[in-house]
């Protein structure tokens, strides 16, 4: 394409998408900006922006008062342990319809992601009551479960999609080589599909860290991640809207960051392969 | 010695062993959901005491919003998911329970909680068939807390026992700039805008049931209450009242933004106290409106701790509570943050404190207020149930919150008074029917 | 290549996944359709007797059902067109030649990753509180009585909120399927003297077709569901209680499972009629 683009063309752009991606970055930067001022300039008239007495004492009561450290750890384990534990059970699933199709593996398939589409308000109850009976309430491997059982759908389908892309003769030339079926999984195709992997676990490490059904109405006090301890700012006693931005901050930068190395794999996943 | 004289000679010391252990201090966890009050709050800050004196006893703390606490306990014990040990409760879901069987008995606890020393009105509201299933943590009724500058500076003075008109007033004189004349609570939920507005519906002689459990909503009482409530606030209050609870309200007096506040009598060492309030010097107390028919608007309520059937650690629970609901915790309280801050309202003791009654001044209007209210009458008309600021069945807590709500949507101005008035009466109705009334 | 042997090891290998997630999908559901045709109540003793279709039949005739399907309706639909109207927008600026692009996706993206309580009290607190709220100032700044958005005007508060959330998705779907435009045909087009407007509307527009479907099923699943954001904000109060929120209440807060259960049936099904379009396109599309 030789097309030559104005100077003037590409600024006015530039100018427009800029403005456009800060506005609409703007309440996260105004979150974190706020989490460092202190309660009374937090909402002082008029706003005060960047020029205030920046103070570390929202972080530090935020961590000191509420044992914030439970709540991350509860995140960290819970998108971590549904994550390891999907993987555990997608990856041969995957294998299985990526390498040996039958003529049902399209309707298996097809099957399994409507599976996700379970409105979560429809069998809250059930769901209630067996964890009761389980002993698995308010317990973080409760959690890990139902968190799997959720997003399962999604880890198979993106796994089956990135193995697909690898080439079959690959494994077949280490079948015949005498590899048996562990070592071809193990030694020729988890390395090639690591990076794959590596895609699923992260797209699957944010849709788990940011789950709000579940996590709410699951947990009270031992396995309550962040997105619980979030809600429980709805209507706290005095002013409190610095500590909010503190507690908020520290909850999603991990998967703000996490969250820009993924774009494409969050198309692939949430698209079901529709959009290229 | 035989076989047989050793043996029960080692059985004998193995019991008195293991009941010797057993006299030792109970252990476990214990799992407390609790309200974010400044009281519980403080009570968190303090729990160093009871770990000094329990080592082995793990505390853990759940703490919500009073709209979500209810839902979350109510569904645990009512499943007995075995999620919480011990639960913030009050006067309403305490006889319900209670007779359920779903609350632990409190009444083995040691002599020396007194259970005595309780006061009355407290005590009944806490107790079925002489099984105390509660301990009250703090009792409140509800009062006029106001600025006594503003009232001042309007040229008027706070009777003792003020009238709705008189109120009226007052809000009126008040409202100026950005200082609401009046601040109530407008946020739906049961224990939020409909246990004032019940309270408040009582002084206007209105009541939620007739005798053959019809709603009475469309009652002139009832009219006469939130056309009175509405005009109030749409004229004197603060903007977005709609969403105005307990702890928002605190906040706004606190910033010195309401001339006066009708809520519990608990917030009182909550304005005064110079640490978090901008004008801890100048408020005044009073007694909850009336308009001469009998009744004023003031309700009466016990946050109190229960242990629930399905908990798995009762004595450390029990534990826990003895030590929470102690007249050794108010002096605890006292010490540390001085007597004005005590957890009010439940023990008879307290009023008869030296100490305290001269470090608080809205101890007097406070016991008159939780001895004054009247939960077994609540209305000058016959009623076929008990409660002041609420109704003691258990469908109550649905369908007021959804009654709640319409009357919050009232406030942000979404319908008119009639209207509100027309749903609440088709939600109780229709909830009142499906229950089997 | 399918021996035999490889045949029984691959139904193995998937087993697991498929009797995992077909006991998810029918263990809880079955209990819901079972407790649907029951008259239970915990709080009054339990289990109290089967009443057939009477629960169906209560949960439509009950006042707060149409509202709560308008409240639906106006969210999810209010969302879709604001997403997808903005996305296509945007996505059309971003595959504009512009510097610094990549640092403009990342601030394009950032709010999907926001857990949504998070953004909700967020978006309550620091913006929307008519007292110390930004838009408060704001508003106040031009000498108008601030607005309590959440009381006043509570559906596009909501509104607001997930449709802030959902742009980052709607945009880098579709951002992404414009990239796979051919530009050829653009320059063509641009040869032959079509301007910009003729340009987007009769080319892009119609690439986009597929994408802008997937974006429209997609979201509306996921915003069938929306809970967190009506949790921690207005309670379901002003007008705000969709049809999955009031079944939660239904179940857990006025504790009539069966009821409730009925609701959630009903719910399954809308959400299974989407889903069906969806997967038609979604196999359509393995097939290729």
């Amino acid at each position: 394409m030789a097309r030559s683009v104005t100077t003037t063309r590409k600024t006015f752009n530039t100018v427009l998408a800029w403005s456009i991606g800060l506005l609409i970055f703007f309440p996260i930067l105004w979150t974190v900006l706020t989490s460092f001022k202190t309660e009374a300039q937090a909402v002082s008239t008029p706003p005060v922006w960047f020029f205030f007495d920046w103070t570390l004492d929202n972080y530090r009561t935020v961590l000191d008062r509420s044992d914030y450290s439970r709540f991350l750890w509860n995140s960290i384990f819970i998108a971590g342990g549904s994550t390891v534990l999907g993987l555990i059970i997608a990856i041969p699933a995957a294998w299985s319809m990526a390498f040996v199709p039958s003529h049902r593996t399209k309707d298996i398939l097809l099957w399994m992601l409507s599976t996700k589409m379970l409105p979560a308000v429809g069998v809250i109850y059930p769901i209630y009551l067996i964890f009761i009976r389980m002993g698995l309430l308010d317990s973080r491997t409760g959690l890990v479960v139902i968190l799997m059982l959720i997003n399962l759908p999604i880890i198979i389908w993106m796994l089956y999609t990135y193995f697909k892309e690898i080439p079959a003769e690959i494994l077949e030339a280490s079948r015949m080589d005498g590899a048996g079926l562990r070592e071809e999984i193990t030694y020729v195709l988890l390395p090639m599909a690591l990076p794959g992997i590596a895609s699923t676990a992260l797209l699957n490490l944010i849709l788990a860290w940011n789950e709000a059904f579940w996590t709410l109405n699951l947990t009270a006090a031992k396995a309550a991640p962040l997105t619980a301890f979030i809600a429980s700012y709805s209507s706290p006693e005095g002013l409190f809207y610095a500590k909010l931005s503190a507690a908020s901050t520290m909850a999603i930068a991990p998967i703000l960051i996490l969250g820009w190395f993924s774009q494409k794999q969050l198309v692939r996943g949430l698209t079901f392969g529709a959009v290229k | 010695m035989s076989l047989k004289t050793s043996l029960g000679l080692a059985s004998a010391l193995a019991i008195v062993a293991a009941s010797g252990s057993y006299a030792q201090s109970p252990s476990g966890t214990v799992t407390i959901a609790t309200v974010n009050n400044g009281d519980m709050i403080r009570m968190q800050g303090l729990t160093a005491d009871f770990n000094a004196q329990y080592p082995d006893i793990t505390l853990e703390w759940v703490t919500l919003e009073e709209n979500v606490l209810r839902q979350r306990v109510t569904q645990d014990v009512a499943t007995r998911g075995g999620q919480f040990d011990v639960m913030t409760i009050g006067t309403y879901e305490v006889p319900i329970w209670g007779a359920n069987g779903w609350l632990v008995s409190l009444n083995d606890l040691p002599d020396e909680w007194n259970a005595d020393d309780l006061l009355p009105a407290i005590r009944d509201g806490l107790t079925v068939d002489g099984e105390l299933y509660a301990a009250p943590f703090y009792g409140e009724s509800s009062m006029v807390m106001y600025r006594t500058d503003l009232m001042e500076a309007a040229g008027l003075e706070m009777p003792d026992a003020p009238s709705w008109e008189f109120i009226r007033e007052a809000a009126a004189a008040m409202t100026d700039g950005d200082v609401y004349g009046i601040c109530l609570r407008g946020k739906a939920g049961w224990g939020e805008n409909m246990a004032f507005l019940s309270a408040m519906a009582n002084s206007f002689g209105a009541r939620w049931f007739d005798m053959d459990w019809n709603a009475q909503f469309d009652s002139p009482e009832w009219l006469e209450t939130v056309t009175f409530y509405n005009d109030l606030m749409t004229n004197y209050g603060p903007p977005g009242a709609a969403n105005n609870g307990f702890n928002e309200n605190l906040t706004l007096f606190q910033q010195g933004r309401c001339g006066m506040w009708i809520d519990a009598t608990v917030a009182a060492s909550f304005v005064t106290n110079p640490a978090d309030s901008t004008v801890a010097d100048s408020v005044g107390f009073a007694l909850a409106p009336d308009n001469d028919l009998g009744r004023r608007g003031n309700w009466l309520w016990a946050w109190s701790l229960a242990v629930p059937a399905g908990s798995q650690s009762t004595d450390a629970a029990k534990a826990f509570i003895a030590w929470a609901t102690s007249s050794d915790y108010t002096a605890l309280v006292a010490e540390n943050e001085g007597w004005a801050n005590v957890p009010p309202g439940t023990r008879t003791s307290l009023y008869e404190n030296a100490d305290y009654l001269a470090a608080a001044p809205f101890a007097e209007m406070t016991l008159q207020s939780i001895n004054s209210a009247n939960p077994t009458e609540p209305s000058v008309q016959e009623v076929p149930y008990t409660g002041v600021q609420f109704v003691a069945i258990p469908e109550f807590a649905g369908f007021a919150t959804e009654v709640g709500q319409e009357f919050a949507n009232m406030l942000a101005g979404q319908q008119t008074v009639e209207q509100a008035l027309e749903r609440a009466q088709a939600v109780t109705t229709d909830a009142m029917e499906a229950a089997g009334y | 290549m399918s021996t035999k042997a490889s045949r029984v090891t691959a139904r193995l290998m998937l087993a697991p996944a498929v009797i995992l997630l077909l006991g998810w999908m029918l263990v809880p559901l079955t209990m819901t359709v079972v407790f649907s045709f029951q008259r239970y109540l915990p709080m009054r003793g339990g289990f109290q007797g089967w009443v057939g279709f009477d629960n169906y039949r209560s949960f439509v005739t009950s006042s707060a059902f149409w509202p709560s399907v308008q409240a639906t309706l106006i969210i999810v639909g209010s969302v879709l067109i604001i997403t997808v109207a903005l996305g296509v927008l945007l996505a059309v600026l971003l595959d504009q030649p512009m510097w610094g692009q990549g640092i403009v996706r990342i601030l394009v993206i950032a709010p999907f990753f926001v857990m949504p309580t998070v953004s909700a009290l967020v978006w309550k607190n620091m913006f929307m509180d008519p007292v110390n709220g930004l838009f408060s100032h704001l508003w106040r700044l031009f000498g108008a009585t601030p607005v309590s958005w959440l009381s006043e005007a509570s559906m596009p508060s909501i509104v607001l909120i997930v449709s802030w959330q959902w742009l980052p998705f709607a945009t880098l779907i579709l951002l992404t399927a414009i990239q796979s435009l051919d530009s050829e045909q653009q320059e063509a087009a641009e040869m032959d003297g079509a301007g910009p407007i003729n340009r987007f509307f009769f080319i892009t527009l119609p690439h986009l077709s597929r994408a802008i479907t997937i974006v429209l099923l997609i979201q509306t699943i996921f915003l069938l569901a929306i809970f967190a954001e009506i949790f921690v904000t207005t309670q379901g109060a002003f007008g705000t209680r969709t049809l999955t929120y009031l079944i939660y209440q239904r179940v857990l807060e006025s504790q009539n499972v069966g009821l409730g259960s009925a609701g959630g049936v009903y719910a399954i099904i809308l959400a299974n009629i989407v889903a069906l379009f969806l997967m038609r396109i979604v196999g359509k599309n393995l097939d290729r």
